[in-house]
């Protein structure tokens, strides 16, 4: 009952905050965004205290709870093993699991250390072993893009039908480091689940050492009666968290995970999840083993997508225009050089933002205009930045602000957001078409939602000199529109340069 | 002939504005019965006595596929199928321009054409110089369109688009640089059998050109006629087709006409003038009442349409096959359909593509495309408090994404103005884009 319970609600909190990665329409984050905020370290990191505070009292008082309900990382392991299970099953082994004592040494090291990068700001230890954040990046590198096909091939379907129900959303790569850190976290995982059930959380996973420190003393318990138990070892080999000594018919609560597979399995009711309080913790000392941690630091700049230099015109010379139709080719924007990496309105700055931010990839995936990727930079490795290349931070939308479970982009509304300054265009010259093409252009004033951008002739002494841009700097508040909609590719003639801290005008 | 029939033929005649007088009587016609398979309708050519189906086929539309490179080219077979399919009802003038969908139009007209005896066809093809106006450069475009289209003489030969830029134009591209001497001497050897223009532009170019008909003998004509342009042209770039149509009777010239359909927008009118049109003609698409409308008129040497795909050409083949004149009530009729139109907000584009490729990527025939057909569809979001708003919304900003390439859509324009060099109709192609931008910004922001 304990087990199938725990199943089911496992199961609930897993789809649930799956289907929030893969949502392209905005819709489930009303109903399912409270999944996100509740996961540990987003809400550490955010300081939301009453959540900090009810996992804690949660953990006190029934165990681990939260990392075979709450966590995906952990459910998805859970997957994992059961598979391996079933299939050792079939080959008539009933013994996937056996004791084996904690690895307190390396549990608090990797801990220790984990804590010293949150203060220190070293992000990319963070970024990679926080279990919430591991999970999003697999579910955005992996099965978003899938997702994103059958939506595409269900939109072709649709237009085909002239519906509208679906339509054509891109897939694009937007960060080979960090698709790489997924798909080696994605190994790793599988890796230590197939062989070890819960050796991740239980070696590595610094929160599961977190909730650890509180579980030991919890009020409710998986208990042996050793007056019951025949010592058949039938829990030991079924315990994903290699917890049971049933030698010495203890177990280690540091690591039990509240799966109840135990009670479930045990023939003599020889364990029972009581109240329990008092128990001595019974670890015994152990040699520290090197487990593969999940995903290496390989995020060099060399891995950095190098766009394709295409030497092709950009425009199609008009005095050569001999027949109709057809089309110019239209070069893909590539990202300008940034002196501040750009981020969220909301996000207040980028000391503040990349203080905060897990790198959990649901701002990226929920990101309608395609502005939003993982950082490629070492010291900001695959959390979150803004570039605009395929499309603008448009005034209409407030998505990442409102999906952000970890306080790193504050709420904010449509028109708090005209308000916000998160960086300021600057033109360059020397690439606007206006100089290079001798044409009449504009497009950066005219898009500019701010009016930002005023035109001026370019030769101060001659009023009726070609108009080129001149940026407003007060007014400007780094949207980026100017930049997506100018002509020149594959640079933009008008950058926006980040701000370190966000201005707000009253 | 019953009394129906003897009343339009009678009204057409009459509408004729006393054309009779002047030479513009109406042509006997081998017009089909009403029933069964019926008959394509010919027209006499006055000069020399060439018997032109009333329907013509205009080049400028074909199919279009990807070849293995990814490149567009035209898709020769089904070219193939539908000009046998016009040949076999009898259409026997074919329309091209050695600048017609990207240049290859001349060339599929050609492969398509050889397959018959030369003399049971009309070629009209076109001097397309636009881009170089050197002597050398005209004379080799002439040239070329023999080897292009297999043929040793053209049958109709046309200065192509001239009015816009006034007689100076003109001059530049045909006269300063020889090229009007030259061909008029290819009309003597015969390898021009007639030699004429297509025009767009305002009433001052066009009486300029009228002018030097004395000079030099203008063949016949292309117009650009519905029941739009009729009485509706702006009046400032481009004048009333009825102006233009009375003016060439009244000189005896004969007249082809383009755009009977407006690039196809008289086949998709909004939804209440369809109604209306359905109404009096259940059985008949909306289509053909603008073919019913020009070749009312019998002026009219032949009709081109650009025939994209075998749908609409059955539907025209059976509009002429049956061919019914309007009558005067049903001109009337018409006329107030136009000027209903006329106060949608639609864009003025014919789809005719001289505008592309927009060196900045801009689908610019794609974007006026969409645009038009959302208002006549009647899927047009006007305001947040119209009934369906935001259905209507979503599908106008999705459909908009699907028909064209964020990177080649309308806020991308950057108002360099190089497309309304080339825009016959004369249309402010940078205003229009900026318009129906600010619309879909609206929709995006949700502030309409």
């Amino acid at each position: 009952m304990l087990k199938r319970t725990r199943i089911a609600l496992a199961s609930l909190f897993f789809i649930g905050i799956t289907l929030l990665f893969l949502d392209i329409s905005g819709a489930l984050h009303t109903w399912l965004g409270w999944l996100a905020k509740i996961q540990f370290l987003p809400a550490v990191l955010a300081l939301n205290v009453a959540v900090i505070a009810v996992l804690i009292v949660l953990t006190l008082v029934f165990g681990r709870i939260y990392c075979s309900v709450i966590c995906p990382l952990g459910v998805f392991q859970d997957i994992v093993s059961r598979v391996h299970v079933k299939a050792l099953r079939r080959r008539k082994n009933n013994r996937p699991f056996s004791y084996s004592p904690e690895k307190r040494l390396l549990r608090y090291l990797v801990w220790g250390l984990f804590v010293f990068a949150i203060f220190s700001g070293v992000h990319v230890f963070v970024s990679v072993l926080a279990p919430y954040s591991a999970y999003g990046r697999m579910v955005n590198s992996f099965l978003a893009p899938v997702c994103g096909w059958i939506n595409n091939l269900l939109a072709a379907v649709s237009e085909h039908f002239g519906s509208y129900a679906f339509y054509e959303k891109e897939v694009w790569l937007k960060s080979l480091p960090t698709l790489i850190v997924a798909a080696a976290t994605l190994v790793a995982i599988v890796m230590l689940a197939w062989k070890g059930g819960r050796t991740y959380c239980n070696t590595v996973c610094p929160v599961g050492t977190t909730l650890s420190f509180f579980s030991r003393f919890s009020l409710f318990r998986p208990v042996i009666d050793a007056e019951k138990c025949k010592n058949c070892r039938v829990c030991e080999h079924n315990c994903k968290a290699s917890c049971i000594d049933i030698d010495n018919h203890e177990i280690d609560y540091s690591r039990c995970v509240d799966c109840f597979n135990c009670i479930d399995k045990c023939k003599f009711g020889a364990l029972r999840y009581r109240f329990a309080y008092g128990r001595r913790d019974s670890a015994t000392e152990t040699a520290p083993e090197t487990a593969p941690a999940g995903g290496a630091d390989k995020g060099r700049r060399a891995f950095i997508a190098t766009a394709a230099t295409l030497t092709a015109a950009v425009a199609v010379n008009a005095q050569q225009k001999k027949t109709d139709g057809g089309f110019a080719d239209v070069l893909d924007k590539e990202a300008p050089e940034r002196k501040i990496p750009l981020t969220p309105f909301g996000s207040d700055g980028n000391d503040s933002f990349y203080r905060h931010c897990t790198a959990c990839q649901l701002c990226v995936s929920a990101c309608p205009n395609n502005v939003l990727r993982p950082s490629p930079d070492l010291d900001r490795f695959m959390q979150p930045e803004m570039s605009y290349e395929k499309g603008w931070c448009r005034p209409e939308c407030v998505r990442c602000s409102e999906v952000c479970p970890s306080g790193a982009i504050r709420r904010i509304s449509k028109e708090e957001k005209t308000r916000i300054g998160i960086g300021t265009a600057q033109v360059d010259r020397s690439l606007c078409v206006v100089e290079t093409k001798d044409v009449k252009c504009g497009n950066c004033a005219r898009h500019c939602p701010s009016g930002a951008i005023l035109m001026v002739p370019k030769d101060p002494s001659d009023p009726d000199s070609r108009m080129i841009p001149s940026v407003m700097e007060n007014l400007c508040t780094g949207c980026g529109a100017c930049e997506n909609l100018c002509p020149s590719r594959p640079i933009s003639a008008i950058r926006v340069n980040g701000k370190k801290v966000h201005t707000v005008t009253e | 002939m019953n009394r129906r029939d003897f009343l339009k033929a009678a009204g057409a005649g009459a509408l004729a504005a006393g054309a009779a007088a002047i030479g513009c009587s109406p042509q006997k016609e081998s017009a089909g019965a009403p029933q069964g398979k019926g008959e394509m309708p010919v027209r006499t050519n006055p000069n020399n006595g060439d018997k032109v189906s009333l329907l013509g086929y205009g080049c400028m539309r074909w199919p279009m596929i990807k070849d293995e490179q990814g490149r567009s080219v035209i898709d020769q077979e089904t070219v193939n199928a539908l000009v046998d399919r016009a040949m076999a009802d009898g259409v026997n003038y074919y329309d091209t321009s050695p600048a017609y969908l990207l240049g290859q139009s001349e060339k599929a007209a050609g492969i398509a054409l050889s397959r018959y005896p030369r003399n049971s066809y009309y070629i009209a093809t076109k001097l397309s110089n636009f881009g170089d106006i050197s002597e050398k450069a005209s004379l080799q475009m002439y040239r070329d369109s023999f080897g292009t289209m297999g043929t040793d003489y053209f049958d109709y030969y046309l200065l192509h688009s001239i009015g816009r830029g006034g007689l100076d134009l003109f001059n530049k591209r045909y006269v300063d640089n020889g090229v009007m001497d030259f061909l008029e001497k290819e009309r003597e050897s015969g390898r021009i059998r007639q030699l004429g223009f297509s025009f767009h532009g305002n009433q001052g170019a066009f009486d300029d050109f009228m002018k030097l008909h004395d000079k030099y003998h203008w063949d016949f004509v292309q117009i650009q006629m519905n029941y739009i342009d009729w009485t509706h042209a702006d009046g400032v770039n481009n004048v009333n087709a009825q102006y233009l149509y009375e003016e060439l009777c009244k000189r005896n010239i004969p007249i082809t006409i383009m755009e009977p359909l407006q690039g196809g927008r008289l086949a998709n009118v909004p939804s209440n003038i369809a109604a209306q049109l359905k109404a009096r003609e259940p059985d008949k698409s909306v289509a053909s009442w603008a073919f019913r409308f020009v070749g009312t008129h019998p002026g009219v040497l032949t009709v081109l349409s650009g025939m994209t795909g075998m749908e609409p050409l059955e539907d025209n083949l059976d509009t002429f096959r049956h061919f019914d004149p309007l009558d005067e009530e049903e001109l009337e009729f018409l006329e107030q359909m136009a000027t209903l139109m006329m106060e949608y907000p639609m864009v003025n584009c014919n789809d005719c593509n001289y505008c592309m490729p927009c060196p900045w990527g801009i689908d610019i025939p794609g974007i006026f495309r969409h645009y038009n057909r959302s208002i006549s569809d009647g899927t047009f979001a006007q305001n947040s408090g119209q009934k369906n708003y935001d259905r209507l919304r979503k599908a106008y900003l999705v459909s908009y994404d699907r028909a064209i390439p964020t990177v080649r859509q309308a806020d991308h324009c950057i108002g360099c103005e190089e497309c309304m060099l080339h825009c016959p109709q004369s249309i402010a192609i940078p205003k229009e884009l900026q318009r129906i931008n600010e619309y879909v910004e609206r929709l995006k922001q949700n502030t309409l």
